[in-house]
């Protein structure tokens, strides 16, 4: 346990230090950039003179830095928004009002590709061989390989426009989870669950196939237990092991937005903001939500290596050489 | 027993077990020597879906490669007139389909409007349906929309003119109608269209004359032949307006009639070509990555695996920084910061070069690590092998196999990333000479519910490599890896 903790400890401090390069790089990339801040007429000019005397723009970039991780640090001050959303607006606060729909869209795109993927990975599984599993494994090379975009286009033409079920694009409005933006989110939620439901059909069909041939299920029959319990309590089990951190790793990534799908349905979320920071300059903006995604990124990834010694002891963590 | 004593035996009684001359080693190998890549291509020879996924991608190829050198239209190839037309194959629309017109519903003016343009093909039927207390004629009906551009206005210079006046002389062809009387047109938008050249009430409505015909309502002129202007002077006689029927003056212009296999998009571009051109972009584009990939990626696992220790230690912490960096921030800075100094491309190519090898040079180190210790290793560096050759010529070659297959699938990824960052718009491609099927796909999307077709065409390019390039690259890795076969790692 000790171990563990070490371990822990250890990869924190690693991923700390990584944070802090990329965004040293990130920032300097940044502010070497022409045009920093927008010149405005008015009352507005004012304050943006005193945002740059502020934030020090006419100092050498090692004193910039200074200033905004000082700011960063002490304040949680990481700067305004000047082109995107309202001006001024400190742009921490503008990601918390994109967040929501952000988090709404993926919590249901996990609620429907969750148990859709583990389900029909599991029967292609069982059915190993037969004309089942086959249309099964075609889906799956289909759903994988073509991009999310494509799918996008399908079932908005085809779905949203032809049969007109459901809205093209995401009605306006904050409350999620009423039935009409149930209903409206429908189209994206499907779009972004295609590739999870074929990612956890493709790795719990895998692994499940190689416990079902495994000798301890062998021994499990010989022992007296009908095939269905010993695939639900040996093979499933294990089978779960390296499905089980993909699974984490998808509650992880609630926040991270889609940026393509949030594109497409005009989803006011995380991702798009993203797009437009860039698309529209705003370096503020940009730079925060850069660091959004790469901490919302790192967490996943140490979420996910942990989450493997605690399913299975047998896996240890930061034990020995041999596991570095 | 007893012991025989042969004493004098002569020479010429010996004779030699073995014949010199005869073969004394073993019998030659009677098959041929299979090497490495033999074997892998007999193993790949066996897995029929990576067979067809190769082939569909050599059509793709061929495609990309081949297109551009037999189409009749080039890449820069725009028509302000000839936007977002359906697709129409010669061939095909013999049989009605793939013919470049479409069904639509559509009420008596507009009726009137494309009967007058000549781009009716065919009335499927006509109802009447009462709204507001009175009865309205609706049609279906199919259109060409290559002719539901009907007759504009053109100006041209007085050369031009005459050669167009030539031209219709030579092949007996109309290109000029008269021009329209616009005192009798009855709406004021309409002034300026073209094709009101009949006689219309105030709504649209065509008034028909006794027999049921249009009633042309053109510009007369004493001084022509039939009695109608045909065109008017501007810029004090530099320049003719005139009124053509735009297909037959395509025609005139280009050749041969129009006909855009996969259709137009919005500025009016051949689809066919600039997909062609696109995927030409992306394919080479993705190679060179590949090979910059690989060539760094090989070379630094190898320099990380081969030396170990703190070599390792610091190379791994570089390569766990730069791993660390989401891929949208990456090319998104590399665009914001490069973008201009080294051209679109050149950023988009040291943005996937900056990270593309970390998968290669990861995979390296691992071969390294499992063979540096072995007997053979260690017996060629007691016989004096250097570190060079025991790098190059003793370990490198086992992990040749996973190399291929990652730099293999390496580019359906470059591909992908590609199309989405320009999906997105944060690469900007459309210009006359260059595009990728990424920004084609973000010019068509906002136009998707009417010309499908404008998107259909790309997205099926992109899945159709997509997929084939993941099943090549699995049945390569199974071909190349016999030891990896069954894992489903893409």
């Amino acid at each position: 346990m000790r171990n563990l903790w070490k371990y822990i400890v250890k990869r924190i401090v690693l991923m700390l230090f990584v944070c802090f390069i990329i965004m040293t790089i990130c920032f300097v990339m940044i502010r070497m950039l022409p045009d920093q801040l927008p010149r405005s007429d008015g009352e507005k000019a004012l304050a943006v003179q005193q945002m740059r005397k502020a934030w020090g723009y006419d100092k050498p970039i090692i004193v910039q830095y200074a200033i905004f991780l000082k700011k960063v640090f002490t304040e949680w001050d990481w700067g305004f928004c000047t082109k995107v959303g309202t001006y001024l607006n400190p742009v921490t606060s503008h990601i918390v009002q994109k967040l929501p729909p952000t988090v709404a869209i993926n919590v249901c795109s996990m609620v429907v590709s969750i148990p859709l993927g583990l389900l029909l990975g599991i029967y292609a599984a069982l059915k190993k061989n037969k004309w089942q599993d086959h249309v099964i494994s075609v889906v799956i090379m289909l759903f994988i390989s073509v991009p999310s975009y494509v799918y996008a286009f399908v079932v908005q033409y085809f779905l949203g426009y032809k049969l007109g079920w459901f809205p093209i694009v995401v009605a306006a409005g904050t409350n999620y989870f009423t039935p009409e933006m149930l209903h409206s989110i429908a189209l994206p939620v499907m779009a972004m669950s295609f590739s999870t439901v074929a990612s956890l059909m493709r790795s719990t069909r895998a692994e499940l196939t190689e416990c079902l041939t495994s000798d301890y299920m062998l021994l499990a029959r010989t022992k007296g237990l009908t095939r269905r319990q010993a695939t639900v309590r040996h093979a499933l089990k294990n089978s779960m092991v390296p499905v089980m951190p993909m699974i984490i790793g998808q509650f992880v990534m609630v926040m991270s937005g889609s940026l393509v799908i949030e594109k497409i349905f005009g989803i006011p979320g995380i991702g798009s903001t993203y797009v437009s920071s860039i698309l529209e300059r705003d370096y503020s903006l940009f730079l925060a939500v850069s660091m959004f995604y790469t901490v919302i990124s790192l967490i996943g990834t140490l979420v996910i290596d942990l989450s493997y010694g605690i399913i299975d002891p047998r896996i240890r963590m930061g034990g020995g050489k041999d596991n570095d | 027993m007893t012991n025989q004593v042969f004493p004098d035996i002569p020479q010429e009684k010996f004779r030699f077990v073995h014949d010199e001359k005869a073969n004394i080693h073993d019998a030659r190998f009677e098959t041929k020597p299979i090497g490495y890549f033999k074997d892998a291509w007999s193993r790949f020879k066996k897995n029929g879906s990576s067979v067809l996924a190769a082939i569909i991608i050599v059509l793709l190829i061929l495609f990309a490669v081949l297109t551009p050198l037999f189409s009749t239209y080039s890449m820069a190839f725009t028509d302000s007139y000839y936007t977002y037309l359906t697709p129409k194959s010669e061939f095909f629309s013999r049989f009605g389909i793939w013919d470049g017109c479409s069904s639509r519903t559509m009420n008596q003016q507009t009726y009137d409007y494309f009967k007058a343009a000549n781009a009716i093909v065919k009335v499927k039927r006509s109802y009447e349906e009462g709204a507001f207390g009175r009865t309205n004629t609706y049609y279906d009906v199919v259109v060409d929309n290559y002719k539901a551009v009907g007759y504009v206005y053109l100006n041209l210079s007085v050369a031009e003119y005459e050669a167009a006046r030539a031209y219709e002389q030579e092949n007996s062809v109309q290109l000029f109608y008269p021009m329209v009387d616009e005192g009798k047109v009855q709406q004021d938008v309409n002034k300026t269209n073209a094709n009101y050249w009949f006689a219309h009430n105030k709504k649209g409505v065509a008034t028909l004359d006794d027999e049921g015909n249009f009633e042309p309502i053109y510009k007369t002129d004493d001084t022509s032949a039939d009695g109608y202007a045909y065109y008017t002077m501007k810029m004090g006689g530099k320049q003719y307006q005139v009124r053509v029927f735009y297909y037959d003056w395509f025609t005139y212009l280009h050749g041969e009639e129009p006909c855009f296999l996969f259709g137009t998009d919005a500025t009016g571009h051949d689809i066919l070509i600039r997909l062609a051109c696109g995927a030409r972009f992306s394919l080479l584009l993705s190679v060179i990555v590949s090979m910059l990939n690989f060539c760094i990626g090989t070379v630094y696992g190898a320099i990380e695996g081969y030396y170990g220790g703190k070599v390792d230690l610091i190379m791994e912490r570089i390569v766990d920084v730069l791993y660390a960096i989401p891929t949208m921030v990456l090319f998104s800075l590399i665009q914001l910061r490069w973008g201009k100094e080294l051209g679109v491309v050149g950023a988009l190519l040291l943005a996937f070069v900056l990270t593309g090898w970390i998968g290669v040079a990861s995979t390296v180190r691992a071969q390294f690590y499992r063979y540096k210790g072995q007997e053979y290793v260690l017996a060629a560096r007691t016989l004096g092998a250097k570190d060079r050759r025991l790098i190059a010529r003793h370990i490198l070659p086992n992990a040749l196999g996973t190399i291929v297959t990652s730099c293999v699938l390496m580019v359906p990824s470059v591909i992908f990333t590609e199309s989405t960052l320009s999906y997105l718009g944060v690469l900007v491609m459309d210009t006359a000479t260059l595009t990728s099927v990424g920004t084609m796909l973000s010019n068509a999307q906002s136009a998707l519910s009417n010309y499908p077709h404008a998107i259909f065409f790309p997205a099926l390019f992109i899945s159709l490599m997509m997929i084939s390039f993941n099943l090549f690259g699995n049945g390569l890795r199974d071909a190349l890896n016999p030891s990896l076969r069954g894992s489903e790692e893409l």
